[in-house]
């Protein structure tokens, strides 16, 4: 079972190896984890993936609010986030597939960031399934490089992470 | 804002000491402390020179687990840092308040490899509650008074600050803030009322009810609320290796401690129990044996100021997250009104009882030393003592044949196990508590991991006791060699290496040697009014083995015990 947490955390060094060697010293599995700044620039947001059944997630979450600098944890429930990943494709390219890839990339509303004389990079983004989709159709013209965000999500409607004051 | 005053990084750090009231600190000078040292050469603080870092930090911490204030040690960087990983991660897993403070490389050097350079905060960043480097001198003072709070407050916990030198002779304008604002950690202190009727309202159903008890009760001070609970509900009282003292061993619904080397009516009370009241304890595996198996039938409370310990090992029915002393109070009163005077566990204490009349804790009396005996001396001779104990037989042995009937009178490494924390940690029991008179209950193998020390108690005139309980082996070890493992004493021999007599004497403590029961009394009152730092080299009966046993893996009821001899 995966789960989806939110985590806000103090903006400061080292919190990110305080989360991160939390997870591995406790035997978590971290499926992927993304980190950024939210509006309040003294506070980070963390998106952590983990699995493991409901005992594992008690413990995680627990543990994670142990931290000092961790100032809050959410479980977010699939049915009520939107989820979002990032990726870029780098595709082998020939005057013969061209406007075939641009049909993919229009179909999956992605992008083309950059056109060279061999490759292309394609950006796109979406939920896990689709960018697994999309790689799994530009694979068959050549796929030289990828990389990936892991997942960030947000409550729908007017649920809000935010501090309890 | 009060009246700010111009100082240097140092100054500062005596400052905030000063401030949060601490009144000994136990250390070790080298190159990045130097301005901090210079500063504690006049300061109104006792420093207390230890001969290895270690020692720092077991000190500290003995001192912390003796007065229930914070213990504060002070290394330098690299090495010096590095050698109090032991102390701190000794802290950690038994929830002892200690600050320690590190030197570290100019702010310009960090990362660069530097002459003793060790990134002290990555390496202790698993075995601390928290910890800083301090990167900005203005930021000194407010981390100083976060890390005395932390570690002092929730489940207490070891924090640790790492001052770089160059902040050390900064300057900034010095203000002691008067609170803490820490948005990620506020400890939940008051159980949650309705989780407490719950509770109350199965333990005063309960007929066979078990108070499973340990170091949380120490740590938030609330051994009279537990006498209270216990007299209301008249349930039997078990107390863990941490928690010895917090019920005493004396009251007639003492049933010692639980778990590998307890006591068979503890272990049998709590297979039998219909309702386990666990109160600051954590399910350790010592405690629990196979977990499957553990009280079966119970309905298991569990209250933690920890909510992570909550539902960690074992299934819990009624969490109630809040600090010991205050869900004690709040739950005697609920159960008070629940059952009107009436208890309902008359015959369950009676069964408890013949328990304890048929499965005594036993052993061997004849005419060789038996480390049993010299306990049971100790007791008779200084009651009120406290007893620090190394780890391994000795720690056992201590466990079981002293009767702990105060707080803070059983100090002992039970978490993490560390050989060599007692004599160090017994020095800074001895500092915090003058009045008492304190013992190290050692083994020949656990004395020599610290006995450098001989040297910081001589030097600084700290008059602890170290009993040896020498058997020639590694006797806890070459115990399990001999029931699991054919008696092939592997590596676990260390007969005839030292005389330890001499050893005191070459430091200028008192050395003496016993080698015979009717030696032991007169041994005692003489390192006892000699008031000296003494070592009594016990030369006890080699094979020796700690019962009752539970062998690892299996159930506590699943018990090795020698046959009384008659």
């Amino acid at each position: 079972m995966k789960h989806t947490l939110a985590v806000l955390v103090e903006n400061k060094p080292g919190v990110l190896a305080r989360v991160s060697g939390l997870f591995s010293r406790r035997g978590f599995n971290i499926e992927s984890l993304a980190v950024g700044i939210t509006d309040n620039p003294e506070i980070s947001r963390m998106t952590i993936v983990v699995s493991g059944d409901d005992r594992v997630l008690d413990q995680v979450t627990k543990q994670l609010n142990k931290l000092i600098d961790v100032i809050k944890v959410s479980d977010l429930d699939p049915d009520e986030a939107i989820d979002r990943e990032l990726a870029m494709f780098k595709v082998k390219v020939d005057k013969g597939n061209r406007s075939e890839i641009i049909q993919i990339v229009d179909v999956f509303r992605a992008q083309i960031v950059d056109v060279g004389v061999k490759t292309l990079i394609v950006a796109v983004t979406g939920t896990g399934d689709k960018i697994d989709a999309i790689e799994k159709l530009l694979r068959n013209f050549g796929i030289v490089e990828v990389v990936r965000t892991g997942k960030i999500s947000m409550n729908r409607g007017v649920k809000i992470v935010k501090l309890e004051r | 804002m009060g009246k700010t005053t111009r100082m240097t990084g140092a100054k500062a750090l005596i400052e905030s000491l000063y401030a949060e009231k601490v009144d000994v600190i136990f250390g070790y000078p080298g190159g990045v402390l130097l301005p901090i040292y210079d500063e504690l050469f006049d300061a109104d603080i006792n420093h207390i020179l230890v001969r290895h870092e270690q020692a720092a930090a077991h000190a500290a911490d003995g001192y912390a687990r003796a007065t229930g204030k914070v213990g504060v040690c002070l290394a330098t960087s690299g090495p010096g840092a590095t050698n109090l990983v032991t102390g701190i991660a000794t802290a950690y897993m038994d929830s002892i308040p200690i600050v320690a403070i590190t030197g570290q490389v100019p702010r310009s050097m960090i990362g660069n490899d530097a002459f003793q350079e060790a990134d002290i905060t990555g390496i202790t960043l698993p075995i601390t509650k928290h910890n800083y480097l301090v990167t900005d001198v203005n930021d000194l003072p407010r981390i100083i008074k976060e890390a005395f709070h932390i570690a002092s407050t929730g489940r207490p916990g070891p924090v640790l600050i790492d001052i770089p030198k160059d902040i050390t002779t900064d300057e900034l304008d010095f203000e002691y803030p008067e609170s803490v604002d820490l948005r990620g950690y506020k400890p939940t202190r008051i159980g949650h009322k309705k989780q407490i009727k719950r509770a109350a309202e199965v333990i005063s159903k309960a007929r066979q009810p078990v108070l499973y008890v340990g170091g949380g009760i120490i740590a938030a001070e609330a051994t009279k609320e537990l006498l209270e609970l216990a007299q209301t509900i008249q349930a039997p009282v078990t107390t863990t290796l941490m928690g010895k003292g917090a019920f005493p061993d004396d009251n007639p619904l003492s049933i010692g401690m639980p778990g590998m080397h307890g006591t068979k009516y503890a272990n049998y009370a709590i297979q039998e129990s219909d309702v386990l009241i666990a109160v600051g304890v954590r399910f350790d595996d010592r405690v629990t044996g196979k977990i499957e198996s553990f009280a079966p039938n119970a309905q298991v409370i569990h209250v933690d100021i920890d909510p992570a310990e909550i539902g960690k090992n074992v299934r819990v029915d009624i969490p109630i997250v809040g600090n010991a002393k205050s869900v004690l109070k709040m739950l005697s009163e609920a159960i008070s009104e629940e059952l009107n005077g009436k208890t309902n566990t008359a015959a369950w204490v009676e069964k408890v009882e013949k328990w304890k009349i048929q499965y005594p804790l036993y052993y061997h009396k004849d005419d060789t030393l038996k480390p049993q005996y010299i306990m049971e001396m100790i007791n008779q001779l200084y009651p009120d003592s406290i007893i620090v104990t190394e780890v391994g037989q000795n720690q056992m042995w201590a466990a079981q044949y002293f009767k702990y009937n105060m707080p803070r009178t059983f100090i002992s490494s039970g978490g993490l196990g560390t050989m060599g924390y007692g004599f160090p940690a017994s020095m800074g029991v001895k500092m915090g508590r003058p009045d008492k008179v304190v013992f190290d209950i050692s083994g020949d193998g656990s004395f020599q991991m610290n006995s450098q020390e001989l040297a910081t108690v001589v030097q600084n005139d700290i008059p602890v006791i170290v009993a040896i309980f020498n058997n020639g082996f590694l006797g806890m070890v070459r115990q399990w060699q001999e029931l699991f493992f054919d008696r092939r004493y592997s590596f676990t021999c260390i007969d005839n290496s030292v005389d330890f007599v001499k050893l005191a004497e070459a430091y200028g403590a008192l050395g003496l040697r016993v080698t015979k029961p009717e030696e032991v009394e007169p041994a005692l009152k003489e390192a006892v009014e000699s008031g000296r730092p003494t070592v009594i080299d016990f030369v006890v009966e080699r094979e020796e083995n700690v019962y009752p046993m539970v062998p690892a893996g299996a159930a506590i009821n699943e018990i090795l015990d020698l046959e009384v001899k008659s």
